[in-house]
């Protein structure tokens, strides 16, 4: 009995001591990331903690999304969105430093995953023949009610009066990432996603894609915004997002960029 | 796999045991030994968790706790931090949605003892804690440790509402559920399908304890009879 009891002790300062040990190491600053800088987003954050010594959390999802979030008092001290409305009605309410600056112009592709009866073809003139013959079951895009990639989809879908035949089709990622890997998985034909993440590693040797013209959609500006929670940290990676080095990680990723 | 992520899934699996074990045995108890008119329908806001879809109740929770919510205006106004997208947060919805978990195991168990056994226990003069301590938690203990390693294993799973409360900040609200659904937005199946394997093991090893519990329960009581 006695040794059960000391046994039960011990697991309980076991438990005790795990419940009480710090979650996160230091708390590097918190930035909310539009999903179609997943993969860009990462690489610059690398090359900043390499140069600098500093680290930043990322969190991917939708910019509408973080959008609420940032006004519900949520923790992120950087915005980066893919819309810059969203920067700019955050400003607007007072929960933002200024109103920010653009970091790049996004690009939206048709995907193709390896097997699809699809043609990568960027006026998506063969999608509309493709949902007529039963060759595109299902279709990706993000969801065009918060997420910016969704919406700019909708648009040129609309813009090439496919829209109303493929929208019993779609299928809805809750971000662009999202919704790249519902194109790709092999249970839909086809998706139209952010270029960027057609441009990222292991996921372009895959998938065939093409580029849709700038005037099929309004320009996806993108717009990032320090938060009146931002630290020296935070300050520091939106300063950095703004120089040569990691502008040249966002052009190889496929983004334009301002002032170029 | 994400290292950071599991530690943040057991610290909060195993905070919510440690708060919802005392209430477990409060409420289940009382729920086991009290008849009263409205008892059903306490036993069904208790339940309420089992049945409701995860994003109705992190919702209401958004709603409750959010910054504008008297409750989050009052928790930013005492610690300076709100209470939606932090852990604090997240271990407070976790304490609601698990409430089902942790009560009815308990309830079971209490309505297990024979009543003859409370009552002799109080001709005997002891208190109805003295009672509880010696005599019934003594009998209930496979009720607790059902109530405990189901709330901790269904702690590890929740997905729904700890996305809508929690906002996915690593070592903050990421926990493990929603470190497989990040993996796989982010083409990396072989870290989603790690963690996976994790989970679903932990789960097995969690429902196989309960039903040897259970079994267990049964085979005393089939002998007391």
């Amino acid at each position: 009995m006695n040794r059960h009891r000391r046994g039960w002790h011990r697991l309980c300062l076991a438990l005790v001591v795990l419940a009480a040990a710090p979650a996160a190491p230091a708390a590097a600053p918190l930035v909310a990331a539009a999903s179609d800088l997943r993969f860009a987003l990462d690489e610059v954050a690398a090359k900043f903690a390499r140069d600098t010594g500093d680290t930043v959390r990322i969190v991917y999802g939708s910019s509408g999304n973080f959008r609420h979030q940032i006004a519900e008092g949520a923790p992120f001290e950087l915005f980066l969105s893919a819309d810059e409305a969203l920067v700019l009605a955050l400003a607007k309410e007072g929960r933002t430093v200024d109103e920010g600056v653009l970091y790049a112009v996004g690009r939206i592709v048709l995907v193709v995953p390896e097997g699809s009866p699809l043609k990568p073809d960027p006026r998506l003139q063969d999608l509309a023949l493709a949902v007529a013959d039963g060759r595109v079951r299902k279709f990706a895009i993000a969801n065009p009610e918060h997420a910016p990639y969704g919406r700019a989809a909708q648009e040129a879908l609309t813009a090439t009066g496919a829209w109303d035949a493929i929208r019993p089709r779609l299928v809805f990622g809750e971000n662009v990432a999202q919704a790249a890997q519902f194109a790709l998985s092999g249970s839909a034909q086809g998706g139209i996603v952010a270029l960027s993440l057609a441009l990222a590693p292991g996921v372009l040797g895959t998938a065939r894609h093409a580029v849709i013209p700038e005037g099929m959609h309004r320009p996806l500006l993108q717009r990032m915004v320090l938060t009146k929670r931002a630290g020296a940290t935070a300050r520091a990676f939106y300063a950095y997002l703004q120089q040569p080095a990691a502008r040249a990680v966002l052009k190889r990723y496929g983004f334009a960029l301002p002032g170029e | 796999m994400d290292g950071a992520a599991l530690l943040l899934s057991l610290q909060l699996a195993l905070l919510t045991v440690v708060i919802l074990v005392p209430v477990g045995i409060v409420a289940g108890r009382w729920l086991a030994t009290r008849d009263f008119m409205a008892r059903p329908l306490v036993e069904a806001i208790f339940a309420l968790p089992l049945v409701l879809p995860p994003t109705v109740l992190g919702y209401y929770l958004l709603v409750a706790m959010g910054a504008a919510s008297p409750v989050g205006r009052w928790y930013e106004a005492a610690t300076g931090h709100p209470l939606v997208f932090t852990f604090d947060g997240l271990l407070l919805a976790s304490v609601i949605f698990n409430l089902p978990f942790a009560i009815q195991p308990l309830q079971r168990a209490f309505e297990a003892i024979p009543e003859d056994l409370r009552h002799a226990a109080s001709c005997c003069g002891l208190t109805s804690w003295q009672s509880l301590w010696r005599i019934e938690l003594p009998l209930a203990w496979t009720g607790l440790l059902s109530a405990a390693v189901l709330t901790f294993a269904h702690t590890l799973g929740e997905f729904g509402v700890v996305l809508m409360v929690g906002g996915s900040i690593p070592g903050e609200t990421k926990t493990v559920a929603i470190a497989i659904y990040d993996r796989v937005q982010g083409f990396d199946m072989a870290g989603a399908g790690l963690m996976s394997a994790l989970l679903l093991a932990l789960s097995i090893v969690a429902i196989t304890v309960t039903y040897w519990t259970s079994a267990r329960q049964r085979r005393k009581h089939a002998s007391a009879d």
